[in-house]
């Protein structure tokens, strides 16, 4: 069976108006417009088979919602193909779209002046949702994310993480096979964050919903997602194992030591990142990783020694910045 | 997680219509102040014109007083029936990338919003009731009521609406080519305002203006299905009123899906 999920040499280039300031430029834009042309998403290749939860990273302005948009047939690409369960998305035949869903944190789709329940209504009839498992579904996610007391309040007077919630009921209603979440949790505090992530890695396990997500916190893609895709302006860095990125794109480790006569002087065995009494943190090359451990036990009473990769943020950041 | 479908857009219109209607029920009272300020057209339009008639001995381009004065109070109800999408609420939706999850979703944006306003205008048609109710009190209209008048302008009043709603709609494309929408909204809503009926009836008009209106769909949105209600339209007249409507809709139709395929394609996805 094919994957889901499908991009092939995906391109997005945009076509920006540009004007400098001052009069002079304002007056020149009315006779003769310039643009320049942006980029946005270049040559991307991918794909995500059934039933995987793939996060979807980059720093803002990477192009990874312009990836999103066409995947979910908001937007043409410039080149380049892309199939969503079978169907080319900026088609957007109704058989496609009745079998995904997109959520975007930024964004409230539901009536704000209306109950969720009511709003609800609207998309079990835009699906074509049964009765029966219309209520069936509303009962049981409302549960599992802990908003049943809440169906009933108007949209406007609930919390930000409360209607984000809601947001997502309303897009799981007609059981999509294909999830596209753009920032789910963006703004949310940290249970908030936990729940929404528990409820989209139940809905995987449960009924093997494909998920391909953004988020800028990687606490977010540690707990669900295995597998990450990277890309930075536009082209895609990395595809693969989250644990593999590390090693991929750190050439460092982390030492943490505890000891009570630690005397040697550490800065030839890595960088000092942390240093007291009976504790120290030492940022080592890969390769020397042993080597500088077996020294460090040799050369003092050690009661812990740990050997970590560096936390993902900061390889994450490395990535980013190109460091 | 495949679920069976069981989508029909007959219920799809009435979930739609429901929205549109608890929406406005919630903001009731600002619906109805909205109400009382549309009355200041007509019963600024209704006294300049029952003057003339006075100075004219009594009637005007073929209207009495109390014809007048029925003119106006039915136009409060049609005027009602004419709100529709606003082309500049579309330069809203494009400029913040609001229609994203609307373009996502298997039912086509235009019956969400069709739908909504027609729930809405149950709201409204209730809120309207006790000002037609003064209205009758102060202006006297003359109406001749009969059950078929009252049947057609049924028809008619919402063929208005579907015809209206229509025009904006396609103007309201117009955004995804130029952030400059508002400007040429402005120009149509004055060519509306004359050539609709909603001035001044069409008959009061000189003969290259009905000739104009004539060409233009602004009249069947606005002066036919005030007349129908009326009694100032022959059943034949009626009927090629509503066939009118029927064509302008199906054209006006035909003209938003040209146009919306090409809009969908240019569309940048602005925003989140």
């Amino acid at each position: 069976m094919d994957d889901p999920v499908v991009a092939e040499g995906l391109t997005k280039t945009f076509k920006v108006p540009v004007r400098q300031g001052g009069l002079r430029e304002s007056v020149k834009s009315l006779f003769r417009r310039q643009y320049r042309y942006v980029e946005a998403v270049k040559d991307v290749t991918f794909s995500i088979g059934a039933g995987e939860i793939v996060g979807f990273l980059g720093p803002n302005g990477a192009g990874k919602t312009t990836t999103i948009k066409m995947l979910t047939g908001l937007l043409h690409p410039t080149a380049g193909d892309a199939r969503v369960l079978g169907h080319q998305p900026w088609k957007r035949d109704k058989d496609l779209l009745r079998r995904i869903a997109l959520v975007m944190g930024q964004r409230n789709n539901l009536q704000w002046d209306l109950p969720a329940e009511d709003s609800f209504l609207l998309n079990k009839a835009i699906y074509g949702v049964p009765d029966r498992v219309f209520k069936e579904r509303i009962d049981e996610y409302a549960e599992r994310l802990d908003v049943t007391s809440l169906l009933d309040k108007p949209i406007r007077n609930l919390s930000l993480g409360e209607r984000m919630k809601m947001e997502i009921i309303g897009a799981m209603l007609h059981g999509p096979e294909v999830l596209f979440l753009d920032e789910p949790t963006i703004g949310l505090d940290v249970t908030m964050q936990r729940r929404l992530r528990q409820f989209i890695i139940d809905q995987n396990r449960e009924h093997g919903v494909t998920v391909l997500l953004t988020s800028h916190y990687m606490s977010d893609v540690s707990a669900m997602a295995e597998r990450v895709i990277v890309i930075s302006q536009g082209s895609l860095l990395y595809d693969g194992l989250l644990a593999g990125l590390s090693s991929r794109f750190s050439s460092h480790k982390t030492i943490r030591i505890e000891a009570t006569d630690l005397t040697e002087d550490l800065g030839g065995l890595g960088r000092v990142i942390e240093r007291n009494a009976e504790h120290v943190v030492l940022e080592v090359e890969r390769d020397r990783v042993s080597e500088v451990a077996s020294k460090l036990l040799a050369s003092a009473t050690v009661t812990d020694l740990s050997i970590e990769e560096p936390p993902l943020e900061d390889v994450i950041d490395r990535v980013f910045t190109g460091r | 997680m495949t679920t069976e479908n069981h989508f029909s857009l007959f219920r799809y219109y009435l979930a739609g219509s429901r929205v549109g209607f608890q929406r406005d029920l919630q903001y009731r009272l600002a619906a109805f102040m909205v109400l009382v300020g549309f009355l200041i057209e007509p019963v600024v339009y209704l006294s300049v014109w029952t003057a003339v008639a006075r100075t004219q001995g009594g009637s005007v381009g073929g209207f009495d007083q109390g014809q007048l004065a029925a003119y106006y109070v039915v136009w409060t109800l049609v005027r009602v029936y004419n709100t529709a999408f606003d082309p500049k609420a579309w330069e809203w939706r494009i400029r913040e990338g609001r229609i994203n999850v609307f373009l996502s979703q298997p039912v086509h944006m235009f019956h969400r919003d069709f739908s909504i306003f027609m729930g809405s205008k149950l709201v409204w048609t209730i809120l309207w009731i006790p000002i037609a109710f003064v209205l009758t009190l102060i202006f006297r209209p003359a109406i001749e009521w009969h059950v078929v008048n009252v049947a057609a302008f049924a028809v008619a009043i919402w063929g208005g609406y579907g015809v209206r709603f229509l025009v904006l709609y396609v103007m309201g494309m117009i955004n995804f080519w130029t952030t400059r929408g508002a400007a040429m909204f402005g120009i149509v809503t004055a060519l509306e305002l004359i050539f609709s009926g909603r001035l001044v009836p069409l008959q009061l008009l000189p003969d290259w203006a009905q000739s104009l209106a004539a060409r233009m769909p602004f009249r069947w949105t606005f002066q036919f299905p005030i007349e129908v209600l009326i009694g100032r339209l022959e059943p034949a007249e009626v009927l090629t009123g509503l066939g009118y409507q029927f064509a302008w809709a199906t054209g006006l139709g035909l003209l938003f899906a040209l146009v919306w395929s090409r809009a969908v394609r240019r569309y940048e996805a602005v925003g989140n």
